[in-house]
């Protein structure tokens, strides 16, 4: 049954690849800044996914701080970026 | 190590649902970031991956590890919070930003419901 894991994880990693492949697309290509910043956003969410389904194909918990790592930097980075469109500087 | 060596079929096929089920829920998400037209109508399509895949797959991460620890595993439990929590604040203000940049350029994309609303 050990087989059913190893091809649902692979399928799932190629999903979650084709996922980030469509952010980074939206944030390579986006027409305006926050389509970018929207891009980026959803790729740090779909690579914090990605690393936890490579977290269960390892069968260790060192990808889970990985994966909160990404989430807490990708929320940041997002903010910031937000708030630099917004007014023009980050820290007021 | 193959993957769910010593876990049994029990516990190996609720995991694997969830992280197909998530995965499909997150490629979903990233589709509508590609295909909507308008960044009002985009931005919708990404809260999908944010809040649905995450819970799925830590889901799948929770009894993956509980079954392979034969204890309790709830660590992931602190991403889908810090999702949950997350998410809103970052995409509204996103949104606030767009929302004066388009104001301020007077872009034709930008949604106008009535008169009052802005």
């Amino acid at each position: 049954m050990s087989m059913l894991l190893t091809w649902s994880i692979a399928v799932a990693q190629i999903l979650l690849g084709l996922a980030m492949a469509c952010a980074a697309y939206r944030m390579l290509r986006g027409p305006r800044a926050q389509d970018r910043v929207l891009g980026f956003d959803t790729l740090s969410v779909d690579a914090m996914l990605m690393l936890l389904a490579f977290g269960i194909k390892s069968g260790s918990t060192i990808y889970f701080e990985a994966a909160l790592i990404v989430a807490l930097l990708g929320f940041v980075g997002t903010l910031a970026l937000a708030k630099f469109l917004l007014r023009g500087e980050v820290i007021e | 190590m193959t993957p769910g060596a010593e876990v049994s079929a029990l516990w190996t096929i609720p995991t694997a649902a969830f992280l197909l089920a998530g995965a499909a829920l997150a490629l979903i998400g990233s589709l509508g970031l590609l295909r909507l037209r308008g960044f009002y109508e985009r931005v919708h399509a990404p809260t999908l991956g944010t809040t649905l895949a995450t819970v799925c797959i830590a889901i799948a991460s929770m009894i993956y590890f509980s079954a392979l620890e034969s204890r309790l595993v709830l660590h992931e439990l602190l991403i889908v919070i810090f999702g949950v929590v997350t998410t809103p604040i970052s995409l509204m203000i996103l949104v606030r930003a767009a929302v004066f940049r388009d104001a301020s350029q007077n872009r034709s994309s930008f949604p106008r419901t009535g008169e009052n609303e802005r």
